[in-house]
């Protein structure tokens, strides 16, 4: 075991990256007297706190909640999406997983479909170009339904739960070695395939959804399963396979086109 | 017929023709495979063997068609999946951690399948197209694993085949859409067991023929 000491002195390797055309570079930051209860981000606000006064820029970074349920922050640590610990988003991360004198590596989401905006924060709009795409429900406007007309039963409305857990972070497509968005994407198919709600349009949402992902320029899922491993809400795999059930169900035995 | 050029040319369907050659070839290697192991009975059940084989004639060519069909849909496909993928993260990471997911079998799969395509050249000119005239097929097979590099160069291809077929045939099946929680972790195994048969079944055969003579 580490020995865990209560403030940390650390080097941050971070990207800096002025625009999307700035071929970007890393800056070696020295971070003093970091608190091991900080969170990551918390870490980069003392930073940039630091940067400012030092009449620097400070790093970009996005960020939103910070309690892992939004989906905004995100960055790929010392290697990793989101940093070492399993099932977290950067935002949860803690500096007591760091050692005292430790270079971390600090480096945006990497993929040519995610656009780095500056330093840190990357474009990720074309997860919402697939959302359109068709993730969703069509539903005639008019008084609310019974919440218990259609019955589901409990372990399919848990798969889909299970699926639905994706905050859309990014994090699949960051960790995979061809940067494929093939998690996200069977996530957002998968827990609506599963509920009768989501039937009537899951031919054509499989193949539209496929072909706007594919159309993104992300990389083709080649089953290494890095992005399971990163996932913070651990979509499994199986929502891939479903995917590709989906998919071939709706090009080889619908009449969709 | 627009539907299904779109299909197969998606990101999904490329990966469809991948899973399926795959398969093909998984067949193959393990038909292949049995019929070698007569090997172990000497010279007259080889021999025996061949000759039976190429008593099927016509259905022999329209196999070795097929094959030949798909290892150019399997090459074309993994080469454009690897130039893909490769696009797909233009500027790489200066550092790169396993999260837990990819294998030394998974990322190897360009290479490894790059190796064995020059290695299938190799077996061809060495076993196939060679004069059979004055000689038997064990005969040939025997004289050249009389040669060390032989041996050396077959047993090391057997392990990169292993390796490839390691994540080629459960990942063949995950894109199938065969992925289940209560089978996944059997044909997780079986992936394994078949990978250790193809490298043991066909590796130890060079130095069993080697080590006889
Ligand atoms: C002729 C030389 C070969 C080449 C150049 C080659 C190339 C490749 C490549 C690049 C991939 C990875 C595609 C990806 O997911 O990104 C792959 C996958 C695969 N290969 Fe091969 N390979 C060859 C021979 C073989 C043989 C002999 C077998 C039989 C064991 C085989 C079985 C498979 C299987 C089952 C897959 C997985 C398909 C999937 O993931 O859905 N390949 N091959
Ligand atoms: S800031 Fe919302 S998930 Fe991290």
């Amino acid at each position: 075991m580490k020995k865990l000491a209560p403030k940390i002195n650390v080097t941050l390797k971070v990207w800096r990256q002025k625009n999307p055309d700035d071929p970007g570079h890393f800056e070696m930051i020295p971070a003093s007297n970091i608190s091991t209860h900080m969170s990551f981000l918390e870490l980069l606000d003392t930073v940039n706190e630091q940067l400012t006064q030092e009449g620097k820029d400070p790093i970009a970074f996005d960020n939103d909640c910070r309690e892992g349920i939004c989906g905004m922050c995100g960055a790929v640590i010392n290697g990793r999406a989101h940093g070492p610990e399993k099932a977290t988003t950067l935002c949860q991360l803690h500096m007591r997983k760091f050692g005292d004198g430790e270079t971390i590596a600090i480096e945006p989401f990497r993929a040519r479909a995610f656009k780095i905006i500056k330093d840190l924060a990357v474009d990720r709009s074309p997860f919402d170009q697939i959302i359109q795409a068709g993730g969703y429900i069509s539903v005639n406007t008019g008084g609310a339904p019974d919440a218990n007309a259609i019955p589901i039963p409990q372990d399919v409305a848990e798969k889909s739960m299970d699926a639905a857990a994706c905050i859309g972070c990014g994090a699949c497509v960051a960790a995979c070695p061809s940067a494929s968005a093939m998690l996200f994407v069977s996530g957002k198919i998968s827990q609506l395939a599963l509920l009768p709600q989501g039937k009537p349009e899951a031919a054509k949402r499989a193949l539209s959804m496929v072909r706007a992902m594919d159309a993104c320029g992300f990389g083709n899922c080649s089953n290494h399963r890095e992005c399971e491993a990163s996932c913070p809400k651990e979509l499994s795999i199986v929502n891939i396979a479903r995917l590709n059930r989906e998919f071939f169900k709706a090009s080889f035995f619908s009449a969709e086109k | 017929m627009n539907w299904l050029m779109s299909t197969l040319g998606s990101s999904i369907g490329k990966k469809l023709m991948m899973a399926l050659t795959g398969l093909g070839f998984i067949g193959f290697l393990t038909a292949h495979l049995a019929g070698n192991l007569t090997l172990y009975g000497g010279s007259e059940a080889f021999n025996a063997y061949a000759e039976k084989l190429h008593t099927l004639g016509p259905l022999l060519t329209l196999m070795e068609l097929g094959l030949i069909a798909f290892a150019i849909t399997h090459i074309s496909t993994g080469i454009l999946l690897f130039i893909q993928n490769r696009n797909a993260r233009p500027v790489r990471y200066a550092r790169d951690e396993r999260a837990g997911g990819r294998t030394w079998s998974s990322v190897t799969m360009p290479y490894t399948g790059f190796i064995i395509l020059v290695f299938v050249v190799f077996h061809l000119l060495n076993f196939s197209f060679v004069d059979k005239t004055n000689t038997t097929i064990f005969e040939i097979v025997s004289s050249a694993f009389a040669r060390p590099l032989y041996v050396a160069v077959y047993v090391s291809v057997m392990i990169v085949v292993a390796l490839h077929a390691r994540h080629g045939f459960w990942s063949a099946l995950q894109t199938l859409g065969a992925n289940h929680p209560k089978y996944m972790p059997t044909l997780m195994v079986l992936s394994l067991v078949f990978s250790l048969m193809v490298g043991l079944g066909f590796g130890l055969l060079p130095i069993y023929i080697a080590l006889r003579v």
